[in-house]
């Protein structure tokens, strides 16, 4: 067993440290040229294996841009944002006019054109300051822009990468009141008429559904065939019979809508099928696959703004003649949560890494979400525990990220779902 | 004219940080401390753009003078929308006392030879506070200079400048080519948008030496030493005794 398994990382790792190289190099003098040669930065001296917190000058300068950027225009509405249960439409905008929603878009269609590993932290740093613009830009890049990209044809890519990237939100809507976890039991149906479908039924729990301006939609085509039937409609949001109904009250990512949707007699034409017929229900794996290291960096965000707010506050209050930090008791419990949150970030940017480098990364992935739902679960609690009163009060952040973490453990793949996923790779790869 | 305008950026540690004296006293502490773009170097850079976007000028050259990592700060400002940078490679011991005369000597070189209409300056660094690298150049070009600019517009070959005094407001109108410093109300800085991060990429930033410019990096003047402001004295309460006896 072990063998191959040097074999195929030592392969991959010459094929990573490509990336790797541009990692190092971006931080060395590059003059006019703009890819480094890995050679040459094996002969200046440089660690092939880099360390999993190494970013390239892209990365680094995207992720210092939006820090700044959330930091100064979202900070100071998210408050207000929570209370109302709504999200502000000019943060709607700016996330758009930074460039935020099309990171991995071509720029041929008014993308960023960057990799999927700037999107995790790009969420990242959102989640920090607030999950719930973290989850729209999330669901967004990492749902929405991919399924275009990867199986949009040309005239659907022209129709929509353009406006995904500059103005318009995608809503992904799988989930139904009746098939949740079970999500390939789904009863909306599509029934085919010469040229169209008359798509019929209702969806629960759509995310961005207050603003979005396309849904791509799983409806069954063919009930018999089972879950083979499932495919992938892209339904305008002007479409007669698409009703949006009244947006859940939620106990978290109260600024992130979420509302059921009903659908009668909804007509959608062939043209608007994305992918392949009956194909829907690998799309849906494989999309959330991708979108579970997306979630896995909004829980780490959330954990990471959620500590960052706490710890100056337990450097400065004084009990018993001393700081409260300097207790004994509370600098284990700081630690042990610190060691948590770096375990958290190293499963999900090692997930995000691998599947970059082509490489399988399902099993990571569901470990990176799984962990990160947890850990801020934990952080969050015990934030609000070492806050003491003033964690429990809504006047401090704390309680915001407390509530707002409990849907990581139940979202895209609930905690159980996930642990079953990854019993079934520790399975396979005892095989022989 | 050439429509070419060249943008001074300093690399220097973020105004969030706290400072904190080297146990030496011989400075204060950079190593492993954020550094970020000089506020007022980004209202330059702003400015700059702004003109180029209203198409009055042509080019934005972003120029910081420093180590390696004064890359950095020429790429932010070239994801802000300038056009090219230029580095010029400032290290060790030249580095650390390096100040406005040995700057404003090598931007004079480098407006000559890059046949520069305007040089926009921030006012002050907020490391040093010095407040004389805009005012230096102008000098060594024997060029007029508009400083603690809150407005600038341009006027045919003509700048006209509102700078911000003591008294007021002072508006003044000098010829071109002229140096400008950016006071903090001029404009408030774009965010580098990811687009734009992605294109700086591709935008050339071109090596310098000193030498090359002909510039003689020795400093005039030698730091003794660096402390920190004398720490806040609890405050006395006066006596009472002396109001009741005059009233």
């Amino acid at each position: 067993m072990a063998a191959p398994l040097v074999r195929i990382f030592s392969k991959s790792c010459r094929q990573i440290s490509r990336p790797w190289g541009a990692c190092q190099a971006g931080w060395r003098s590059r003059s006019t040229r703009s890819a480094p040669d890995v050679a040459s930065d094996q002969a200046a001296g440089m660690v092939s294996f880099p360390p999993l917190q190494t970013y390239s000058e892209e990365e680094s300068m995207m992720r210092e841009a939006v820090k700044k950027f959330a930091q100064e225009r979202i900070a100071p509405l998210v408050s207000k944002m929570d209370e109302n249960s709504a999200m502000d439409e000019d943060v709607i905008k700016s996330l758009f006019e930074q460039g935020l929603m099309g990171i991995e878009i071509d720029p041929e269609y008014g993308g960023t054109g960057s990799s999927f590993f700037s999107s995790i932290l790009v969420i990242e740093e959102l989640a920090k300051v607030d999950p719930s613009v973290a989850v729209l830009c999330d669901i967004q890049n990492t749902l929405i822009n991919t399924l275009f990209s990867k199986l949009g044809n040309p005239a659907q890519k022209e129709q929509y990468l353009t406006r995904l990237s500059t103005d318009m939100i995608g809503s992904f809507c799988l989930s139904e009141a009746e098939s949740g976890s079970d999500a390939f039991s789904l009863k909306t149906r599509a029934e085919k008429h010469k040229d169209y479908y008359i798509i019929n039924g209702s969806k629960m729990w759509i995310s961005n559904a207050e603003h979005a301006g396309v849904f791509l939609v799983m409806a069954n085509v063919d009930p018999s065939a089972g879950y083979r039937g499932i495919t992938c409609f892209i339904v305008d949001r002007d479409t007669e019979g698409l009703e949006i109904c009244k947006k859940e009250n939620k106990l978290g990512l109260r600024a992130s809508s979420t509302c059921p949707l009903n659908f009668d007699n909804v007509k959608v034409p062939e043209k608007n099928i994305l992918g392949q017929i009956g194909h829907g229900y690998k799309y849906a794996i494989g999309m959330l696959n991708e979108g579970r290291i997306g979630i896995a960096s909004q829980m780490l965000g959330l954990a990471q703004g959620c500590f960052d707010h706490t710890i100056p506050y337990t450097r400065q209050r004084i009990q018993f003649g001393k700081r409260i930090f300097d207790f004994q008791g509370l600098q284990h419990q700081i630690a042990h949560v610190a060691t948590q949150i770096e375990a958290a970030r190293l499963l999900t940017y090692n997930a995000a890494r691998l599947k970059e480098a082509g490489r399988p990364f399902i099993k990571e992935a569901c470990m990176a979400k799984y962990f990160t739902a947890e850990v801020a679960t934990l952080t969050t609690s015990k934030c609000i525990e070492w806050m003491g009163g003033v964690g429990f009060t809504k006047d401090y952040p704390i309680e915001k990220y407390y509530r707002d973490c409990k849907i990581g453990t139940i979202y895209e793949g609930t905690t159980n779902i996930q642990l079953s996923s990854i019993a079934k790779f520790i399975d396979k790869e005892y095989d022989h | 004219m050439s429509g070419r305008v060249l943008v001074g950026v300093k690399r220097v540690i973020d105004y969030a940080v706290k400072i904190r004296v080297k146990p030496d006293n011989t400075g204060v502490v950079t190593d492993g401390v954020k550094h970020s773009m000089n506020p007022f170097c980004e209202i330059a850079v702003e400015e700059a753009v702004k003109l180029k976007e209203k198409k009055l000028i042509k080019e934005v050259v972003a120029v910081s003078c420093g180590p390696q990592q004064a890359q950095e700060t020429i790429r932010t400002a070239l994801a802000m929308g300038a056009d090219r940078g230029i580095h010029v490679e400032v290290a060790g011991k030249d580095y650390e006392t390096l100040g406005p005369l040995q700057v404003s000597k090598i931007l004079a070189a480098l407006a000559k030879k890059e046949d520069a209409q305007l040089i926009i300056l921030g006012k002050q660094a907020i490391d040093d506070d010095c407040n004389q690298t805009g005012q230096m150049t102008a000098a060594l070009l024997d060029w007029p200079q508009g400083t603690f600019a809150s407005e600038v517009s341009l006027e045919g070959d003509k700048v006209k400048v509102v700078r911000e005094i003591d008294g007021g407001l002072e508006t003044i109108k000098i010829n071109t080519p002229a140096v400008v410093t950016a006071d903090l109300r001029l404009n408030t800085p774009r965010y580098a948008t990811l687009p734009n991060i992605m294109k700086a990429k591709k935008k050339k930033i071109a090596n310098v030496k000193p030498a090359d410019l002909g510039v003689d990096l020795t400093s005039r003047l030698e730091v003794l030493r660096v402390d920190e402001p004398p720490q806040r004295q609890a405050g006395m309460k006066g006596s009472t005794e002396l109001s009741r006896r005059d009233s």
